[in-house]
């Protein structure tokens, strides 16, 4: 009985997110009858999912109180590195390929781990520190060269054109990596742990949870999520820079915020993150249809988040206060 | 007190034996050649000033530190915890001082973290069993309140009950309690006395750690004094005076606690007129005079804190009038309160008293930075100087102000945060539990200044859960209960009963209204 | 008060001084470093070791280092700020604009100071005012608003043309040093003193290890985080002032990172990000080694990712080391 109280707040908030979407589609769709076409909704999905994958990862490392912001980096080098081996071995299989780009993405994660883990680095310190090594290291191993379309194999750039089921295929990756992470963060013991961890780090370490391992394992699987996004990332634009996705990192912690994630550990679900990254998604995509100048976007979207971070301020502000005054007349 | 320390090898209920164990840390020999035994059944009292090796104690029966020297007995056979995960496996829980829960948590997760249940094929988290159980135990210690509750929502009372239920889940057989009173009412703590038996009752022994001798005598078989780091002696409680306790926790003899001073008392410094925090209190009156230390008493949670609090700008007030030296005032915040001439001694000495990791002199100086300098440059000559005469003024046990507040026993970092308040000129003193979590030796010590202060003309609220303390020391009292006041009394004819029925049941009426009450809040807590 | 209990030490007021806490500072580490790193220069070119590098090469790099002494005082505050950056692009971008607008030369650069104030005011404000809040997502927050702003006024484009005269802030001399140096040193000797002999830099390093204490002393908590933040806008815009009168111009992207290499700076310079620890002399000193360390790494013909490489490394590694020494520290007995 109480549990059903206890949801239906913790719940109003993505109410509130789902009914502001909504609001918003129909606002974009009054000014350009396009944005809700078929075609346009599978093309903001396809743009979204990377963004969706990597908010996954992110969410896990919030939880714990941390921060990631190395993986535009991440995803330039993993993407580079990946690009430069297609191209020199095109033969090589494309699944091979990704697989390479999540490993290399999970090395970066785990030296990111054992600063964080193991020597207590501030989270903010150690990835920004990591997202200049990772940065200057892709420019290092291209030469500031880019790899450009015509050098990739076609079995390669499939996968992010390709189908699977009718489906495109990043959008397959997300979804897959969504019921994985929806599945471990409510269903496994590592998964709550996590949560633990973030809620309360000094309990944690007092009733014997492995809080170090369980923070090295969340900045590793970030970094693979990061790895593996940077060679969709590659396949999808067909081309690896050196300065791809630079502060790719910011829009990700954004969605993450939007959709409800605590920046202070402990407090964060699946089922908002997924809102907060169509949120984000719409705000990206529908900017060119509504006739938005792309300059706009980077201020839009901070304002976006500095308002949602408020408004939830507020609103606990709100009900704590009302709380307090239906206790003094009780 | 060697006589006592002929204790009980030989009883064969021994569920817990530690011998001869030492644990020595940089610079501090936390444990010094310790034993210690625990019977099937038993709650065994533990004592100590601060500093005696309670904690390190726990450390060392929980697996969070191993030993140097010295060994662990459970069961008659001989263990060595690599981690805290194994000395659960064997049975051993503890509740520490502060709750350590999960807040963003429900409760069924908060009890069975670390042990979750699983399902059998998939090892996928069985909620439904969590759930389940959780009730089961919440039900069995006659908790009114949902496993799926969100830990950060409940009262500290019902935090403890789940850190209880989660000891329980575990099948400890040893549990260790670190103090679990310091923060109850004393309607919980009479609640947690209840389960704690209940859990005796049913085999478990509980190692009970506190401060209060009320807690040990309500509650032990026996009870053992630890003191710097030493095994000081073990004694039957029923065999043992207060006095006697007391004693070796101190090891010495404290003649006058409460030496009677005759204080003239002055001009009116104060004057609460119907002051209202929504949801904290409400039609707070009182006054205060010079020289006149008024107590304020009451359960905690009462409001007496947030009543200080306010008056020190810490928070706004709703409605209500307050006076010093008879002007109206607003106070904005604390440095407006210290500037209206109201300085306050806060409850939380290391977390709002004292900046840890400074140097004394810079802790004395710190609300007066504007006395020691001009225009923002500091004058270091001034300010040492003055911070010194402060600290001697005090009797700080120390070598020199520069030496780290860090490093100081709680009695003398108490003495430091008067020490801080007599650096500006101030009229009224709040002083927020000023002995809480000191030792008994240095509470005689606080006394004294307490009284000082008031010889020296300050007026002084003493918030005060500790009946002899307030009794001892004031001249007036003001007792509060769930946001009002429900008594003043003039201290000289003033009885331990007539505060404690204040403080919990004002008459019959009153106590009929107080269960419906209760019911009402169980009822919203659990129903719509 | 006598208490004639216990027999008493009489507490000192004089400290003791001794060789091996004065030998025991990490500020002569650096200096090692930084010996290093001149004598590896002089290795590289031997025209390095002359007194006119000294003086004339720290303008190459000294204009994200006006921004070190406000930052350092963020971090002593326990926080961080990452949106100076942007800052920096901000304040340049509408000072350049305006003065294309047709505002007179100085009017435009009072301006850009006053955009820099208001920037970090505004951080300022929400951190303060916005306790749940924590300053990460409040500076990520801005650091996109500020460089998207900057984005929205000029888009893709640089803008320039300044007056002739404007470049003597970048490339002008007093008397043989470049303006900058002095400038620097100004602001050197002011912070130093704002920090170390004041009032205001007591009560920051008192707010940096326990903030409530210091509310509850009476300390304007959030008139000095304020006033913290809105010093570090203020810095970023004297940076962007710098920066684009030895530019020549400026476009939204400039100043990329400089929050990075700013914090990497101060954090090599020995102040602590868990708040409350660190002195003037070690950003200083920093300074000049990333400075030099950067130049020389020009002189060697390493490419410009290398440079980034090592900045990042250098942070990593001054963290992982400082922990080291603080862990040394503690462990020797107290009292």
């Amino acid at each position: 009985m109480a549990g059903r109280k206890v949801t239906f707040t913790e719940n109003l908030r993505e109410l509130g997110l789902f009914i502001f979407i909504i609001a918003l589609g129909f606002a974009i769709q009054m000014r350009n009858p396009a944005f809700l076409r078929v075609s346009n909704i599978v093309s903001l999905l396809t743009n979204t999912s990377i963004l969706g994958i990597l908010a996954v990862g992110m969410m896990l490392v919030l939880l714990t109180r941390g921060i990631d912001l190395s993986i535009g980096s991440t995803i330039a080098f993993s993407g580079m590195v990946t690009a430069l081996t297609v191209a020199r071995y095109p033969g090589m299989p494309a699944l091979l390929a990704v697989a390479q780009g999540a490993a290399i993405g999970v090395v970066i994660g785990m030296v990111i781990g054992v600063l964080v883990a193991r020597f207590d680095v501030l989270p903010i310190i150690a990835t920004l520190g990591m997202m200049n090594i990772v940065r200057g290291l892709t420019y290092v191993v291209s030469g500031g060269r880019w790899v450009s379309a015509y050098q990739m194999p076609d079995s390669f750039k499939a996968l992010a054109t390709g189908r699977t089921l009718g489906i495109n295929n990043l959008i397959v990756v997300a979804i897959v990596v969504y019921l994985v992470a929806t599945y471990f963060m409510n269903h496994t013991r590592t998964g709550r742990r996590i949560y633990a961890v973030g809620s309360n780090p000094d309990a944690a370490e007092v009733s014997g949870i492995p809080k170090r391992r369980l923070v090295f394992l969340v900045y590793t699987i970030m970094g693979g999520l990061a790895g593996l996004s940077g060679v969709l990332w590659v396949a999808r634009f067909a081309s690896a820079q050196g300065d791809t996705a630079v502060g790719y990192e910011l829009q990700v912690i954004a969605a993450c915020i939007l959709g409800g994630v605590s920046i202070l550990g402990g407090v964060g679900k699946i089922s908002g993150l997924l809102l907060g990254t169509i949120l984000f998604g719409i705000l990206a995509n529908a900017l060119p249809l509504i006739d938005v100048s792309p300059f706009w976007q980077m201020g839009i979207q901070g304002v976006t988040v500095l308002v949602a971070v408020m408004t939830n301020a507020m609103v606990i502000r709100n009900t704590e206060r009302s709380a307090l005054r239906r206790r003094a007349t009780m | 007190m060697s006589e006592a320390i002929a204790n009980s090898d030989d009883t064969p209920g021994s569920i817990l034996e530690l011998r001869r164990i030492t644990k020595i840390f940089p610079g501090v020999k936390a444990l010094d050649d310790v034993h210690f035994d625990l019977r099937q059944g038993e709650i065994h009292g533990l004592m100590g000033e601060n500093g005696a090796g309670k904690s390190t104690f726990i450390k060392i029966i929980t697996g969070v530190h191993a030993p140097d020297t010295g060994e662990i007995v459970i069961d008659g056979r001989k263990v060595e915890f690599k981690s805290p995960i194994e000395a659960q496996r064997l049975g051993v829980a503890a509740i520490y001082q502060h709750v350590t829960c999960y807040p963003d948590l429900s409760v069924a997760e908060n009890i069975f973290m670390g042990h979750e249940k699983v399902t059998g094929l998939t090892r996928r988290v069985d909620w439904k069993a969590m759930h389940g159980e959780a009730q089961k135990l919440l039900d069995r210690l006659d908790a009114n309140f949902s496993s799926r509750e969100r830990m950060g929502a409940l009262s500290v009372a019902r935090q403890q009950i789940v850190e209880i239920a989660k000891a329980l889940s575990t099948n400890a057989r040893i549990v260790i309690m670190d103090e679990p009173t310091a923060a109850l009412t004393q309607h919980e703590s009479n609640e947690l006395y209840r389960i704690t038996e209940q859990l005796c009752d049913a085999g478990v022994s509980v190692i009970f750690i506190s401060h209060r001798l009320e807690d040990i005598r309500r509650l032990a078989q026996r009870v053992t004094v630890f003191r710097d780091g030493r095994h000081i002696g073990c004694w039957p409680v029923q065999e043992i005076t207060q006095d006697k306790l007391v004693v070796a926790m101190v090891g010495r003899e404290i003649s006058t606690m409460f030496p009677k001073r005759r204080i003239d008392i002055g001009e009116e410094v104060l004057r609460v007129a119907n002051l209202t925090r929504i949801g904290y209190f409400r039609d707070v009156s009182f006054t205060l005079r010079q020289g006149e230390i008024l107590a304020l008493t009451g359960l905690v949670g009462a409001g007496r804190t947030e009543v200080c609090e306010t008056l020190y700008g810490i928070a706004r007030w709703d409605s209500g009038s307050v006076l010093v030296e008879g002007r109206e005032v607003t106070i904005e915040d604390p440095l407006h309160a210290l500037r209206l001439g109201i300085g306050c001694l806060p409850e939380d000495r290391q977390r709002q008293g004292l900046v840890l990791p400074w140097e004394i002199g810079k802790n004395i100086t710190l609300p007066s930075l504007r006395a020691f300098s001009r225009l923002y440059w500091m004058d270091e000559d001034r300010e040492n100087q003055a911070a010194g005469e402060l600290a001697r003024k005090l009797n700080v046990k120390a070598s020199s102000i520069f030496t780290r507040v860090l490093a100081l026993s709680g009695g003398n970092q108490q003495k430091v945060v008067v020490a801080k308040i007599l650096s500006r000129h101030l009229k009224i003193i709040i002083l927020d539990e000023p002995t809480k979590g000191v030792d008994v030796g240095a509470k005689a010590a606080i006394y004294d200044i307490i009284g000082d202060l008031a010889e020296q003309g300050y007026g002084i609220i003493l918030i005060s859960s500790e009946m002899p303390e307030v009794l001892g020391l004031s001249d007036r009292i003001v007792v509060m209960k769930e946001g009002r006041v429900t008594a003043q009394l003039e201290t000289a004819n003033a009885t331990q009963e007539q505060i404690l029925k204040a403080s919990m049941v004002v008459d019959a009426t009153e106590a009929a209204a107080e269960v419906a009450a209760e019911t009402t809040a169980d009822g919203s807590g659990s129903g719509e | 008060m006598a208490d004639a209990r216990t027999p008493e030490i009489r507490i000192q007021a004089v400290r003791n001084w001794s060789w091996k806490t004065f030998f025991f500072q990490w500020e002569w580490l650096l200096v090692v470093v930084l010996l290093l790193v001149v004598a590896v220069n002089t290795y590289l070119s031997p025209f390095f070791l002359a007194l006119s590098t000294f003086i004339h090469t720290p303008a190459t790099f000294l204009d994200k280092a006006f921004i070190v002494f406000p930052m350092m005082m963020v971090i002593i505050l326990g926080k961080i700020d990452i949106s100076v950056g942007s800052t920096v692009a901000l304040s340049a971008v509408m000072m350049a604009v305006a003065y294309n607008a047709g505002l007179p030369m100085p009017a435009a650069i009072v301006l850009c100071l006053l955009v820099g104030v208001l920037a970090g005011a505004f951080n300022g404000v929400l951190i303060a005012r916005f306790k749940e809040l924590s300053f990460v997502i409040v500076t990520i927050s801005t650091m996109m608003i500020y460089r998207g702003i900057a984005y929205i006024i000029l888009g893709d484009q640089a803008s320039g043309r300044f007056p002739g005269w404007f470049s003597l802030f970048g490339w002008g001399t007093v008397m043989g040093v470049p303006f900058m140096l002095v400038a620097f040193v100004v602001c050197a000797v002011i912070f130093g003193l704002l920090l170390h002999k004041t009032s205001f830099g007591r009560a920051i390093y008192g707010m940096g290890h326990n903030a409530i204490a210091c509310r509850y002393s009476g300390v304007n908590t959030d008139r000095i985080l304020m006033t913290v933040f809105t010093l570090n806008g203020l810095m970023a815009a004297v940076t962007a002032i710098f920066l684009t009168s030895r530019m020549g111009s400026t476009r939204p992207n400039v100043a990329l990172g400089y929050e990075l290499e700013v914090i990497a700076m101060v954090v090599l310079g020995g102040v602590s990000t868990n708040g409350g620890i660190g002195r003037i002399g070690g950003p200083i000193l920093a300074v000049f080694i990333v400075g030099f360390l950067g130049y020389g790494m020009g002189l060697a013909n390493l490419q410009a990712p290398i440079v980034l490489v090592v900045i990042g490394l250098l942070l990593i590694v001054s963290v992982l080391a400082l922990r080291v020494r603080f862990t040394i520290r503690r462990k020797k007995p107290v009292v």
